[in-house]
């Protein structure tokens, strides 16, 4: 896949922003269920949140996002399906499988149009969030690390501005958390980037057991927020 | 870190203990009872034969399965220590694995990392059944465990893993598990769960949310292809969640052992007639 | 791809919007009960808590349940519809993909106020609902949806005496806001008033099927709206996804 088109740093941000308009914004990163459980119920316990969030499902969205970013800059779309089933194995819920891959096609139908790319169309019928992430960080010039950031931030910035709407919270306060978090999200992009060409069997897969419980009680759930 | 006194070079530091234990089952030669075909302890890794008592749980209350409980022969491991153990659950067999007590994992000299490594085949057409006791993460621990389960596709699986954060009322050290299962060769679940000083964000509640207590109940059965359970969050602090592939996972949290055995039991029961215990 | 396949024949998206509690459900609930023979329909709704909407319609009975989806918005209806349409654009995809060939899919936005219009992108024109119960004066303060919809709707002129709205004053008001474009006083109640909306549906869809109608913007939602919104028309929009199949 040929590097080319925006500058880099600023096709970065563009595939973060959460203004990108994939639907994002109608998810809080499993908050809401942590909230309606109480297991949230400040901002320490908000940051630990978010923390131990970017230390599991962000770890191994990062992971994939890069390890796709990597075959398809290589044009080498041969392992997109073992992804997609390695990934499979690392969520338990049935429900966060559906929100990644609702959030994944929702990713390639925008990307589809803000920036084609002959890629996107042969991801399969509902591919994962990360893998798109991926793929579209390649399509736009981008690298394996910056795919895993780009995934990393947007799910961790996604989360924290659901708190705005879930929490009686200072925004400012829940920004300093972000700006805490920055150094970590780029350790995380690094080491993601470094497995990325490696077996999909090698790829991290750290659990968070109540992300996969609170998910399944939210879907059931008659007054939500949010969809996840 | 490391002694320069010790006498077992690869193993780590002195004292440190290096195990292997072997077992496998098959059918009999007519083809209708499960028996053991190896079983090999090695120093703190004993493996002894149980004969079932009547109808087996969880295997369709079976009486012609082979039956192996895995006992501790000492403390441990401690750091340093290397442990493995391999299983292989021969074709149309059905072995059922119970482990006597709880695994204590204690921190060895200069922190050095344990490590227990299980590696798990079931053949065609066999059942595994494995019902470990929980895995206690003492205080000051450097663990690491890590299984892998390789399952063909027509075999059939229940497993029971439970993880104690420390001992009652101690900070846990640091451990790190994987538990890795494939079939026919296609990832089908893997998770790994690490907590202690040198881990971040577990604590918090997306991950364990301060629970002491974590475990899984995982079910495999090739019935499922079609018809997997309907997911069941049965509990504020457990659910019941079919995997993509036939099988089915049951995860808790729980402030203590006893809790968390009792969630995990419960799940079992929601999985249906063919796993009745 | 399976995903942005366009369909043989592409149904007129018609969105309706309006106010909290001015009856948007109950509009789209008419229109399909009285249509629902002429023409193959599909129903999306949009809601701020859950799937509320969806149930009311399904509950209805107006159309069969796979027709009527519900799209959840993250408590963000405007955004839903105006400047982050994905989740809506994908749901009317995939319904005009699951029961081809559709004629009509109808959106229904989550209940907001005033400045919440559909986007291009989303639908190729919209029905905007005040009912009278809100204020006589609401259609004189205009907004892009009043000013600027396809049709305004005036739902409940049943109730404009027990409210102590003068019915034909606000219906002059909201002409007068929208400089001669259509409004529909409606009452459920007034089989003649549900058979104009109905025929005010058939004119557009037959208008849309000869490709005679353009869609257009009611105008940006609030000020903080970049000027680029308006000119970003729907033909545009779509060019890259149709370009699969």
């Amino acid at each position: 896949m040929a590097r080319t088109g925006l500058g880099r740093q600023a096709a970065l941000l563009v595939l973060a922003d959460g203004r990108l308009p994939a639907g994002g914004y109608a998810h809080s990163g499993g908050l809401e269920p942590a909230v309606a459980a109480r297991r949230v119920t400040d901002m320490a316990e908000l940051e630990a949140f978010l923390v131990g969030r970017a230390e599991t499902a962000g770890v191994i969205a990062a992971a994939f996002a890069a390890a796709a970013c990597a075959r398809a800059l290589r044009d080498d779309l041969s392992q997109m399906p073992e992804l997609e089933a390695e990934l499979d194995a690392r969520i338990p819920s049935p429900e966060l499988r559906k929100v990644s891959r609702d959030l994944g096609r929702q990713l390639r139908r925008a990307m589809s149009s803000i920036h084609p790319h002959p890629h996107f169309a042969d991801l399969g019928p509902a591919p994962h969030q990360p893998i798109v992430m991926g793929v579209a960080a390649a399509a736009l010039g981008l690298d394996a690390q910056d795919a895993a950031l780009a995934i990393l931030h947007e799910n961790n910035s996604g989360a924290a501005a659901a708190a705005a709407k879930l929490m009686p919270v200072d925004p400012f306060d829940v920004h300093a958390i972000l700006a805490r978090m920055a150094e970590r999200l780029d350790r995380l992009a690094g080491r993601a980037a470094a497995l990325a060409g490696g077996p999909p069997a090698d790829l991290p897969s750290p659990g968070a057991p109540l992300a996969d419980i609170a998910a399944e009680h939210h879907r059931r759930r008659d007054v939500r927020l949010f969809a996840s | 870190m490391y002694d320069s006194l010790h006498h077992r070079a690869p193993a780590g530091p002195v004292g440190a203990m290096s195990a292997r234990a072997v077992l496998a089952s098959e059918l009999n030669g007519k083809g209708r009872i499960s028996r053991i075909r190896t079983l090999r302890s090695d120093g703190p890794l004993v493996l002894r034969k149980s004969n079932p008592k009547g109808p087996e749980p969880l295997t369709r209350r079976r009486h012609d399965v082979a039956r192996v409980a895995l006992a501790a022969g000492t403390a441990g491991p401690l750091g340093g220590d290397d442990y493995a153990l391999d299983v292989n659950v021969g074709a149309g067999s059905t072995l059922v694995l119970q482990e006597v007590s709880a695994m204590l994992i204690l921190p060895g000299q200069g922190g050095a990392q344990s490590k227990m490594a299980i590696n798990i085949t079931v053949e065609q057409g066999a059942t595994f059944v494995w019902w470990a006791e929980p895995v206690i993460a003492a205080h000051r621990c450097n663990h690491l465990h890590d299984v892998r389960i390789a399952l063909a596709p027509d075999a059939r699986m229940i497993l029971r893993e439970e993880i104690l954060l420390g001992r009652h009322g101690e900070a846990p050290g640091d451990f790190s598990s994987r538990l890795r299962i494939t079939r026919g060769g296609l990832a089908l679940y893997d998770q790994q769960i690490a907590f202690g000083p040198s881990s971040d964000g577990w604590d918090g509640a997306a991950v364990l949310g301060g629970h002491r207590a974590t475990g899984s109940v995982i079910a495999v059965d090739p019935d499922w292809v079609d018809a997997p359970p309907a997911a069941a969050p049965f509990d504020q602090n457990a659910a019941l969640t079919p995997l993509a592939g036939p099988g089915a996972a049951i995860g808790a949290v729980a402030p203590d052992s006893l809790e968390l055995r009792r969630l995990l039991m419960r799940g079992v029961t929601e999985l249906g007639p063919s796993w009745a215990t | 791809m399976h995903d942005e396949t366009t369909p043989r024949t592409r149904a007129l998206r018609l969105g309706v919007a309006g106010p909290v509690g001015t009856g948007k459900s109950s509009v789209i609930a008419t229109i399909c009960r009285h249509l629902r023979d002429e023409f193959a329909l599909g129903v999306i709704t949009n809601d701020i808590y859950t799937d509320e909407d969806a149930r009311f319609l399904k509950s209805e009975g107006v159309l069969p349940e796979e027709r009527i989806r519900a799209v959840e918005t993250g408590s963000c209806p405007h955004t839903a519809i105006r400047d982050d349409v994905t989740m809506n654009l994908m749901a009317v995809e995939d319904m005009e993909r699951d029961f081809a060939p559709l004629d009509i899919v109808l959106v229904e936005s989550g209940g907001d106020n005033l400045t919440a219009t559909f986007s291009p992108a989303l639908v190729d024109a919209q029905i905007f609902v005040l009912d009278v119960a809100g204020g006589g004066d609401v259609a004189r303060k205009g907004g892009p949806g009043i000013s600027g919809a396809d049709l305004l709707v005036i739902n409940k002129i049943d109730l404009g005496p027990h409210v102590d709205v003068d019915v034909d004053q606000m219906v002059a008001d909201a002409e007068k806001a929208r400089g001669g474009e259509p409004v529909l006083p409606l009452s459920r109640k007034r089989p003649e008033t549900v058979e104009k909306l109905c025929d005010w549906v058939r004119h557009m869809h037959q208008t849309y099927a000869k490709g005679g109608h353009v869609p257009v913007d009611p105008g940006p939602m609030a000020p903080h709206h970049h000027a680029h919104d308006d000119d970003h028309g729907h033909t545009h929009s779509h060019s890259h996804s149709h370009s699969h199949d």
